[in-house]
């Protein structure tokens, strides 16, 4: 069984990030406004919905998660469950809602993200083996890692920091056009990234996602229900999952990730060829990430990524948009919901609600979800029947 | 002498004869009888080939900088003292092991050849470190 145009998505709802959280704000309450404000864009009702997927927020965990999140919003799911698959969550929950959906086990899947950003030292849970063998060294936080990554791929290719900051440069050119970015005010130059602080070598701060607060929501349902929907469905095409490690120490190479078995397998499913795909949403919490993921996606050779990127523009204009919403570089990463945020883009240009950063004429796109340091991985092809 | 602030190992039944020799000055690893391999963090089980027959044995201490990063701005306020070099290096026995260069940052490089030091961050705790060869 493939899971090839079985269900649909057909409403989103989302924050724009807050760069602090606001008082009196928790996971629950933002989760009950992303519920009603996904049901009125999907215009479903509260009882059609009857799967229900989360991540869990940081800032508020707990065991028997998603029954109590279920309790609070008086959902009576046939389906439930947390996924927690880092920043590839989002993109992860979108699979599982299609194979339930598939499998006859729910007809409208709910796909729940939420946090708030804690100002302070990080106290992201980790397991015991990564605090005896990598917190005493300082190998704590995702920038020293992405950093190591960029080093290697630096050493092997050759690829350069403008090549990494141009990703930074064209993201922002689509931001400005974002109203739910929060950080779109202005645009970047290449000598803006790469003279801004260092914060591990070889990476600057522009370079780095900034933690916010928010959350967004995406409702996957059944061709039946897609029908009444007041959007047009976008269709999961193809889905691959792949990971191999946790820690990036153990990975078998910093410079070809997990990516190129979960994309080959999405596209594989969707029967489609990378040259017909419309826009790319890669996850983006470093200008590396991109680099890697286009790379590892099939869309130039391993090695090329920085000579790629300089040759085409990456804005929602350009010959090759990606991160059309500005990425969570420019949009904001609100805990999961930054890994969200590339999937909502994907439907919303499908949808052809992109508005002044609208993608002409875009019919397919590929979102990549990235957990970890380019741990877990989820791509998805998505498309718009016309 | 101010006191240690930065995160600890806790050894388990596992890994305590690799903390213990390393608390000798000396770097030994786990192999595995079923499949040969060296194997770093230490397990109970051999992660290529599940195989329980585990060893430990003596290594060079001899590798190279995988890759490497200057964390100038920390994530914990344990390390934002100063910069440090973080790193990943290849043992030539294999395993990569997650650890600092004890170098300025200025010198190292990708690829540079490295060999084991031992620092003695207090009496009972002994981190697993590298220097230039
Ligand atoms: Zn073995």
């Amino acid at each position: 069984m493939s899971l090839k145009g079985k269900a649909a998505a057909i409403g989103i709802a989302e924050f724009k990030p807050w760069k602090e959280a606001p008082p009196g704000v928790t996971p629950l309450k933002l989760m009950a406004q992303l519920t009603a404000d996904v049901l009125n864009d999907a215009g479903l009702d509260k009882r059609d919905l009857d799967g229900l997927l989360v991540g869990m927020p940081f800032a508020d965990p707990g065991m028997i998660y998603p029954a109590s999140l279920a309790e609070v919003l008086g959902l009576n799911p046939r389906m439930l469950n947390v996924v927690d698959i880092g920043g590839a969550s989002a993109a992860g929950m979108i699979w599982r809602a299609a194979a339930a959906i598939a499998a006859g086990m729910c007809n409208a899947v709910i796909c729940l993200v939420a946090d708030l950003n804690k100002i302070g030292d990080q106290k992201v849970p980790v397991v015991s083996v990564q605090r005896e063998f990598e917190a005493p060294y300082g190998n704590i936080g995702a920038n020293c890692g992405y950093a190591m990554i960029a080093h290697r791929h630096m050493h092997e290719f050759g690829t350069t920091p403008q090549q990494m900051a141009k990703i930074a440069v064209d993201q922002r050119k689509s931001a400005v056009k974002n109203p739910l970015a929060a950080f779109g005010d202005k645009l970047l130059t290449i000598d803006d990234v790469l003279s801004s602080r260092m914060i591990c070598d070889p990476l600057h701060l522009f370079e780095i996602v900034s933690p916010c607060s928010g959350g967004s929501a995406v409702i996957v349902a059944s061709p039946e229900i897609a029908k009444r929907a007041k959007n047009p469905p976008v269709w999961l095409l193809g889905a691959g999952e792949y990971a191999n490690h946790a820690s990036i120490t153990y990975a078998p190479s910093l410079t070809e990730s997990p990516i190129k078995p979960a994309a080959d397998a999405a596209f594989k499913m969707a029967g489609v060829e990378r040259k017909d795909i419309d826009l790319v949403c890669p996850y983006d919490c470093y200008t590396i990430t991109v680099l890697v993921t286009l790379e590892d996606s099939g869309y130039c050779k391993k090695g090329h990524g920085g000579p790629f990127v300089m040759e085409h523009d990456l804005s929602y204009a350009g010959d090759f948009p990606c991160n059309t919403h500005g990425g969570q570089l420019s949009f904001g990463q609100p805990g999961l919901g930054g890994g969200m945020s590339h999937v909502t883009e994907g439907i919303r240009q499908l949808m052809g609600r992109g508005e002044g950063r609208q993608v002409r004429n875009a019919t397919l796109a590929h979102v990549n979800g990235n957990g970890g340091i380019m741990s877990e991985q989820v791509s998805l092809i998505l498309e718009r029947r016309s | 002498m101010s006191e240690y602030t930065k995160p600890l190992p806790k050894p388990t039944a596992t890994s305590r004869p690799f903390w213990e020799a390393a608390k000798a000055h000396r770097l030994q690893l786990q192999q595995c009888g079923g499949c040969q391999a060296f194997i770093y963090y230490p397990r109970d089980r051999c992660p290529h080939c599940l195989s329980d027959e585990l060893q430990w044995k003596p290594v060079s201490g001899r590798g190279r900088v995988y890759s490497y990063t200057v964390v100038r701005r920390a994530a914990t306020r344990s390390f934002a003292d100063k910069p440090y070099v973080l790193a990943i290096v290849e043992l030539e026995e294999g395993p990569r092991m997650t650890t600092n260069i004890e170098a300025p940052p200025e010198m190292v490089k990708v690829g540079m050849p490295v060999t084991v030091c031992f620092d003695d961050v207090t009496p009972e705790h002994t981190l697993v470190k590298f220097k230039p060869a």
